[in-house]
């Protein structure tokens, strides 16, 4: 039966953006501890500890989420633990967001001249107090831009976990179609709540690049 | 707790993985080849005079690049099917692609257009070139050796994008992956097979982009070759250090610094000195 | 005195012209937004002639130069290349792009090809000879600059005066009528400057009608058919190259000391 898209419908969507900023923010969060754990590894002076870094970065971005999903899900699942599907996202998107974050601030930090690493050795600074007091800070400036672009990707990527039942924005709106059959409105409704969550953000990023390619030149 | 994992019953299925890595390959390099061709014009339009066309597409890019790629495929497929437009899956997820990457590649392109100077754009028009052999051989060629690595990224990842078909039951590695586990109850063996087969692909596509890479800009190889070629010139016209003296004992080499003695007064200024 | 606005009636001797004058600038006005960087200014090229254009960094040398190639457009005035009509709005830029060529002070190769290729790119496309033949043409202006043995190697190999002398034979490939260079040494060590001067000094030998906006005083005294002093968008001085050793104005004579 096609049914119309009457007002409750907007409203369970409207619910559902609730569900997509909590598991966006629990794997940007806790993605980000994982994050800066994998950035100093990667920075390491000990060199297993540095390839088990760039083996895990490169597994990881190597897969699709959905099938990192799949893994995490099917996985915990199959040892029995029978986990909720927030908890199985999260989880995944954590993974997912430690290895892409680890690898863009490793980036920054690598992107810090030299003279700084030498000056603050001559102050006789510990290699942990030079990253901490001289070197993080001034990368964190230039690593605003793409983690916050990494946002938006992880916005985005949170519709994958209605593919394991979690309902978000996506699922929502799978389920409304399916029983209104009205695809072309719904989905489109759906991509509009998506936009609104990340066209500020993206152009919030854009405008700090600018700023620092300004301040750079 | 069941802690064993059985690869053995996937070993029968090997062919099928195959085929659904071919799949995706083949899904992708076509979605990459059609949306970039489409991501050139974009890029060039958008910096059109026509102020409709360069805002209408500055609103496609931003669309494509706010909404999620599974809403996307979702809009194209089921929402084109409410239309009466129905379309085999594996077409509908190569267009779903096409406009996605098209999107991408419009960003990625333009900012390598941006970046050539504007020097050698007059330069250009002043041989009398028309337009668009400009855009061709002044600002894309260039453009495309400058932003070449963000282009192979953008493969990598509409190829991991390309895993959300299998939600329109589109044929690729991934709907295999869940028709196989579904007929041997081993979910977790199978999603690291597909893993690995993902991580293999991957390898394989930066292998080949590089070396497509080092084919088609033959500038990188002309002066690779040249440096090489001085440094071992250089190496071979290195002085040799003079032998010990019949004695055996090598005099040691001690610098005798050069004093000037007066400087006689200059009378006559030489040339235009800058 | 000072002869501002009106070379014509300058009281230094000028060449007899023998030819109608191929390139015609006739008061011509130029204004960046608020600032006027051109005020009428006028002057004539004969068939032949090699003309230097000197003056402080503002006078608006390079802008008149740019406005012949429309580089620039001129708010008022005409300008007249070899017949073709420059300041009319529906000029035939190839046309006139063929008949002008300009060597810019920072070279402007495409970096992404070869020597060779840079200069036979607008062979094959603009005047569509076959690759044969515009590789002979293109080879022949390379050994015109004396640069043919390195038509295989790209301009990141090759050092600044090398680079210029490849824009040189690039213009040079199309047998412009005119050719124009702003400032082409002014981003050159001393010792790189020698050669590209040496090849402009070849070219004005062998005929070229050439305009140089350039502060290299010693090779224009020598080389110049006549010199044109401009300060502050007008033609200030203008005449044969003793004309530096007798400035007549101030300003010329205060632009002199300052550039010694």
């Amino acid at each position: 039966m096609i049914g119309s898209f009457s007002w409750t419908h907007l409203w369970y969507l409207v619910d559902s953006i609730w569900w997509t900023v909590v598991l966006s923010l629990l794997a940007f969060v806790l993605g980000s501890i994982g994050g800066f754990g994998v950035m100093l590894a990667r920075i390491s002076t000990r060199t297993w500890l540095r390839n088990m870094a760039l083996l895990y970065i490169e597994c990881i971005q190597g897969i699709p989420l959905l099938i990192l999903l799949f893994i995490v899900y099917f996985g915990l699942s199959v040892y029995g633990f029978a986990l909720p599907a927030l908890v199985a996202a999260g989880i995944a998107m954590m993974v997912y967001t430690s290895a892409y974050l680890g690898d863009i601030w490793r980036g920054c930090v690598e992107a810090m001249p030299k003279p700084q690493w030498e000056a603050s050795e001559c102050l006789s600074l510990t290699r942990w107090q030079t990253l901490r007091l001289v070197i993080i800070p001034q990368a964190t400036r230039l690593s605003l831009p793409p983690t916050i672009g990494f946002l938006v990707q992880l916005i985005k990527m949170t519709s994958l976990a209605s593919v394991i039942g979690f309902v978000e924005l996506t699922r929502a709106g799978q389920i409304i179609n399916n029983s209104i059959f009205q695809p072309f409105l719904v989905f489109t409704v759906v991509g509009t709540f998506y936009f609104l969550l990340c066209y500020p953000l993206s152009r919030w990023s854009a405008s700090m690049e600018r700023k620092l390619n300004v301040s750079n030149r | 707790m069941n802690f064993s994992l059985d690869f053995s019953s996937l070993a029968p299925y090997w062919p099928v993985f195959l085929r659904g890595a071919w799949l995706t390959l083949k899904m992708t390099t076509v979605a990459v080849v059609v949306g970039v061709c489409i991501g050139v014009v974009i890029a060039f339009a958008k910096s059109s005079r026509n102020l409709l066309v360069a805002r209408a597409c500055g609103a496609y890019i931003e669309a494509v690049r706010n909404t999620p790629f599974l809403v996307q495929i979702f809009l194209l497929y089921f929402g084109l099917a409410s239309l009466g437009v129905h379309m085999p899956t594996f077409a509908a997820a190569v267009l779903a692609m096409i406009i996605n990457i098209a999107a991408y590649a419009a960003e990625i392109i333009r900012a390598g257009i941006d970046s050539v100077p504007r020097g050698q754009i007059e330069a250009a028009e002043c041989l009398g070139l028309s337009t668009w052999r400009i855009r061709w051989h002044v600002m894309l060629q260039p453009a495309i050796e400058r932003v070449y690595p963000a282009l192979t990224s953008q493969f990598l990842l509409m190829m991991q994008a390309s895993a959300m078909a299998s939600q329109i039951s589109a044929e690729e590695l991934t709907a295999i992956a869940n028709t196989v586990q579904s007929d041997t109850f081993r979910s977790l063996e199978t999603y690291i097979v597909v893993a690995a087969l993902y991580l293999v692909l991957s390898v394989l596509v930066k292998l080949l982009a590089y070396g497509v890479g080092e084919y088609i800009f033959k500038r990188r190889r002309t002066i690779r070759r040249a440096a090489l070629l001085a440094r071992r010139s250089a190496h071979a016209t290195l002085p040799h250090l003079p032998m010990a003296s019949a004695a055996g004992a090598l005099t040691p080499m001690s610098h005798v610094p050069f004093i000037h003695g007066v400087s006689k007064p200059r009378d006559v200024v030489e040339g235009s000195v800058s | 005195m000072s002869a501002i606005a009106n070379p014509a009636s300058a009281a230094v001797s000028a060449p007899a012209a023998i030819v109608a004058p191929i390139i015609k600038v006739d008061q011509i006005t130029k204004s960046f937004g608020a600032n006027q960087v051109l005020k009428g200014v006028s002057f004539e090229v004969a068939r032949g002639e090699m003309i230097a254009i000197i003056g402080a960094s503002g006078s608006g040398k390079s802008t008149a130069l740019r406005c012949i190639d429309r580089l620039e457009t001129i708010d008022s005035g005409a300008i007249e290349v070899a017949g073709i009509r420059v300041d009319d709005p529906a000029v035939d830029l190839h046309l006139l792009r063929r008949e002008v060529g300009i060597v810019f002070q920072s070279y402007n190769l495409f970096p992404h090809l070869n020597v060779l290729e840079n200069v036979m790119l607008a062979l094959r496309h603009v005047k569509n000879q076959s690759k044969s033949e515009a590789q002979k043409v293109a080879l022949a202006a390379l050994a015109q600059v004396g640069l043919d043995e390195k038509a295989g190697a790209y301009p990141e190999q090759l050092s600044g005066g090398q680079q210029q002398r490849v824009a040189i034979a690039r213009s040079l490939a199309m047998a412009p009528k005119v050719m124009l260079f702003d400032e082409v040494t002014s981003a050159l060590d001393p010792q790189l400057t020698g050669e590209v001067l040496r090849v402009m000094e070849d070219l004005a030998a062998g005929g070229m009608t050439m305009i140089l906006v350039t502060h290299e005083m010693n090779f224009a005294k020598r080389v110049a058919d006549r010199i044109i002093y401009m300060h502050q968008g007008r033609v200030w001085e203008v005449g044969p190259g003793d004309m530096l050793d007798n400035p007549q104005t101030p300003e010329l004579k205060a632009f002199l000391a300052a550039d010694l």
